[in-house]
This record gives structure tokens, sequence and C-alpha cells, in this order.
């Protein structure tokens, strides 16, 4: 989209400096394939150490190509490791953070943004106020708290503290805002309840921001490492962030499985990434450039 | 400040057609927050007031809670703990270090990449895609690059003729070895904003520029980079609030490749340790404390700064 929308001014760029732009682009492209290749570098590296024989990931010096490539390591990682379960663990967690961000905060924000009533002012201040707190400052309280309710090593343990998202209201708060008043006011006028016109009308019509809002909060939830490394301690509650930070300790010098652990730990985030690439660099620059 | 005015519209209209509108209207407004408020005051709010009462006993994760009260006594404590001051000193040396080359380079990296006319979208995936990774496979995947002998970066240093560097145990590079990592890992992040802005840029501005005989540079100077100051201001502010809050890779690093940590310890590590290693909670409440104060005034300062900017433009 934005591409398209430069070209055309760019077709259109004064002829007298066409020479000059075309070897400073290509200049530019030039530099940029260097910078690339170097971000994609430690990637292609975790991929190639991952399909050799593990005898061949100790060679000096460094070869790109072993004697044969193998899928051993996967499928060892696959069959002795734990990582299918915390796939599991992961997806049920992001899955449920994620349903119920968007639910509770979309509700939250209608009442922000459509129903009137007295001391809607301070406490929508009271919730924007929270975006200011760093979930870090709160893991030393929060274990106290959890483990008083019992909650350590469980699921609520980790998906209760990541489900009050002020930034998810304030997405919505601003989305709403900017839906007219008269859809509404029409709605009510023939009798709709408060809780069918946020059903029917707000919900649909809001599916930008609740993309944003889901993808983040999947992507948030998924990577979110702090806090289930504090309250998980058993090896099968684990999620992938919290389990493939014990791999190297586990596997030892099997560095082909570690490589492997890391792969599929990236794969899944890989994959939506490049599902959602517009949704997530679009949400990025929106929120971003509004605040 | 546009509250009222939208509070009175529908509170009149459903006042006219129903007696008790404005109650009912109350009650609903209510009803809608509720679920998102139980939530936030539970596991948001109430962890925040529970960690500054921490902070004023001898609280111990192991004995059962608050035995003592101490006052002030933690907060004293901590500023005469020379281990505090250097997971301090740490945590300000990794803003120092990683701000710098996470916004010029997101700027310049973002700058390029506007001016292609293709390929845009596998540079941006490029640049982009570590930042979408847990931190545990950032890890694992750079301890793996970071290895003496047969690690692929060592390696390439000894085939070029240049000696090997211990870029995990060495107390003098493990500080620039979180950075590397870190700059690598989060860089699309500043990137993606800044690529953001150069969208808004009216292109006439550049057209018009370059009919006066500006070239690239010129117009980098004099239109790109004072167009994207607000964009800049930004992006800095998000990356010092990012860069303060440091603590995930360099403790997977450091448990599972040995990276130098009391040459790189943050203040979040600190905090870390004392609750959960020394189940001190008290005193790591504190410490939570004073990191949280940072964090606002750095907040503050940025809201100041932005309003006045708001104001003048």
């Amino acid at each position: 989209m934005e591409s398209g929308a430069t070209t055309p001014s760019r077709a259109g760029k004064a002829p007298a400096g066409a020479g000059r732009s075309r070897v400073e682009s290509g200049l530019a492209f030039g530099v940029l394939l260097v910078l690339a290749v170097l971000w994609l570098v430690p990637l292609a590296w975790a991929v190639d150490t991952a399909l050799k024989p593990e005898s061949e990931t100790i060679v000096v010096p460094v070869s790109w190509i072993p004697s044969h490539f193998t899928l051993d390591a996967f499928k060892q990682v696959l069959d002795a490791g734990n990582i299918l379960r915390w796939y599991f663990n992961s997806a049920l967690t992001s899955v449920i953070i994620t349903a119920l961000v968007v639910l509770l905060a979309s509700l939250a924000a209608y009442s922000f943004s459509r129903v009137p009533f007295r001391g809607r002012g301070v406490l929508f201040w009271v919730v924007l106020a929270g975006i200011m707190i760093p979930p870090q400052i709160l893991i030393v309280p929060l274990f106290t708290e959890m483990n008083s309710l019992g909650f350590i090593n469980t699921y609520q343990g980790i998906i209760l503290p990541q489900i009050a998202s002020p930034i998810a209201v304030f997405i919505f708060k601003q989305f709403f805002d900017g839906i007219p008043h008269e859809l509404e006011d029409a709605a009510l006028v023939d009798g709709a309840s408060r809780f069918r016109i946020y059903w029917q009308i707000y919900l649909p019509l809001s599916r930008p921001a609740m993309a944003a809002v889901a993808i983040f909060t999947f992507v948030i939830s998924w990577n979110y490492w702090l806090w289930p490394f504090i309250a998980l301690t058993g090896t099968n509650m684990m999620t992938i962030p919290v389990g493939l930070a014990t791999v190297q300790s586990a596997y030892g010098i099997h560095n082909a499985q570690i490589m492997a652990s890391a792969v599929l730990g990236g794969l899944p985030l890989l994959i939506v990434f490049l599902f959602f690439q517009r949704q997530i660099v679009e949400g990025i620059a929106g929120t971003g450039l509004k605040g | 400040m546009e509250a009222p005015e939208r509070v009175a519209r529908p509170a009149t209209r459903t006042s006219t057609t129903k007696p008790t509108g404005r109650r009912g209207s109350n009650l609903t407004g209510l009803i809608f927050l509720l679920p998102f408020l139980i939530v936030y005051t539970l596991f948001l709010l109430w962890p925040v007031i529970l960690g500054l009462r921490m902070s004023f006993f001898n609280w111990s994760l192991v004995g059962g809670g608050a035995s003592e009260f101490l006052g002030l006594q933690n907060y004293r404590e901590l500023f005469g703990d020379p281990v505090f001051w250097v997971s301090l000193w740490h945590t300000g040396l990794f803003t120092l270090l990683s701000t710098p080359p996470l916004v010029l380079l997101a700027l310049v990296l973002a700058m390029l990449v506007n001016r292609l006319r293709f390929a845009q979208w596998f540079f941006r995936f490029s640049f982009f895609a570590p930042f979408v990774l847990p931190v545990s496979v950032v890890a694992l995947i750079w301890i793996w690059l970071f290895q003496p002998g047969f690690g692929l970066i060592n390696s390439y240093l000894t085939s070029l003729g240049l000696g090997e560097v211990a870029w995990l145990p060495d107390k003098n590079v493990a500080m620039i070895t979180a950075v590397l990592v870190t700059v690598w890992w989060t860089i699309g992040f500043n990137f993606v904003l800044y690529l953001a802005g150069l969208q808004e840029i009216p292109r006439d501005l550049y057209d018009a520029s370059a009919v006066d005989g500006a070239g690239s540079l010129a117009q980098a100077r004099w239109i790109t980079i004072p167009m994207l100051s607000r964009t800049t201001v930004l992006v800095v502010v998000l990356q010092i609030l990012a860069s303060l809050k440091v603590f995930d890779q360099i403790y997977v690093m450091y448990t599972q490749g040995g990276l130098n940590y009391p040459a790189t310890r943050p203040i979040i590590g600190y905090v870390f340790d004392q609750g959960f290693t020394s189940y001190r909670v008290g005193y790591a409440s504190a410490m939570s404390y004073v990191f949280f104060v940072i964090i606002l005034a750095v907040s503050v300062i940025w809201f100041v700064v932005a309003r006045r900017r708001g104001e003048s433009a």
C-alpha cells in the first residue's frame, strides 16, 4: 500500500537528477543488502547447524555445508524433548489471554467511549496510568500474591496477570471514539440494549483495532518470559520461551539439537509474522505515532 | 476535555425517553467496565500497593510474610549497598550504549529502505523478523555464534587473522555482547516506527527541492530529518524506557551460555536475585520502587518535552 502510494510521484520526479538518483539508489540497495545478510546470517546459521549431523557441528574452520544434511536433531528433539508439551502450554495460555484481552478491553473501552456514567473520567485516567507501570517491578509482589492464592505453576497463574491490558483499552477507545454517534442513537431509539449495540455494531466495526490488539497480544504473551519463568516450576508446565531457556543445561553439548529447539521455538512466530506482516507493522506505526 | 459534551447528549436523550435513564446508564457503564476493572485491580494495582507495603517490612518469601516493620530502613540499606549502585550503573551503561545504535541505525535503515522501489518487503522482513522471536531463541542462537573455536564469529575472526574474542565470559566484553545481541534483536521496532514516519512526509517537498537542485544528502539534512523530529523524540524515549528495563537477554545468556553476569547484571537482575535467590522480598520491593521512580521520571520528562513541542508547533 505504502509503496504503491510513493511510486507514482517518484516516477514523476524531475529528470535532471535521474542519473545521479539511480546511482544513489544502487548504492542504497548495496548497503542494505550487506546489512540484511548480516541480520539473516544468525538465523541461517541456526537452521544450518540444526540440519547437520551432531559430529560436524564443531568442525574448525566452520563450514556451511556438512557431508550430508539430516533431520536427526529435529527428530530427537521432538521425540525426547518436552517441546510439544511446551507448544501446547504456550498455545493454550496465549489463545486464552488474547481472547480475554480483546473481550475485557473492548467492553471497558465501549463504556469509556459511549456510556456516560459518574466517575468515568477519573476511572479512565486510573486505567491509563497502568500503561506507565513496568511489569518488571511487579514480579516480587505478584509472586507473593500468586503464592498465597496457590496459583504458582498453574495456567491461571500465567494467564491472570496478563489479561488486564490498559493499552488495549486505549486502542479500542480511540477506535470507538471515531465511530459516528448517529449509529448508536438510532439503535437506542429502536430500543436496542447497550450490550447488543456493543456486540452487533461496535465490535464488528472495530475489526482493524481488534486485529491489531489480538495479534500483538498473542505475540507478546507467546514470547513473555519473565513472569512465566518465575511462576512456572515444573518442566511440563513450561511455555516455549521458559522451556527453551533450560535446554542448554538439559542437552549438554548436543549443539544440533539445541539449534533445532531454537528453530522450532522461533518458527511459529516467524510464520505468524509472515502472515500478518502488514497488521503488525501498521499496528506498531499506528500506536507509536499517536502516542 | 470533550467528555462533558458527549456525556450530555445521550444522557438527555435517555432521560426524555425513560425517567430512570441516568441511573441506568451509570449502572450499565460500570457493568461493562467491571470485568476489566476487577482483573486490573487484582493483578496490576494490588501488586503495586503490596510491593510498596512490602518495601517497608523485613518481608521474607520463606518466613511467611510481614514480620517486622522497618520503616525506611530497606531504602537506607539500598543506598549504602555497593552492588545496588553497580547494578544501576550496568543498567545506565546498557542504556547509554544501546540507545544510539538502536536509534541511528534504525533511522538510516528506514531512510534507505524508503528509497527503494522494490524489495521493500524483503528488507522489512530481514530487519524486523528477529523482533518477533522469544528471548530464549535469541539467546541460544547468539550463544552458539559466540562460542570459542567452532563459533561462527570467532572462526571468521581467526581466518581473517584477527584474534578470538571471549564474547561471553570476558568481563570487559560482556556488556558489548549484550548490546550487540539487543541491537540485532530489537532494531526492527524502531525501524518500523521510522518507516511509518517517513511515509507521512509529503512527496512534493522532495520534488520541489529537487527542482531547486537539492541532492539526496541535502534533502536528508533539511527535509527528512527535521520532518522526522516527532518520530525521533518518540523512538528515543521508547528506546530509553525499553533499555532501562533490560534483564531477560542478559539473564538467559548468563544461565545458558556463561555470559559474565557480575559485569552485566542490571538493576532488574539484582531485584530478581534478592527476591528469588536471597528471598529478601522486602528489600527487592524497595529496589523495584526506586527503579519505578526512575522510569516515571523519564516518562514525565518526555511528556513535558512532547507538550512543549506540541505547543510550539
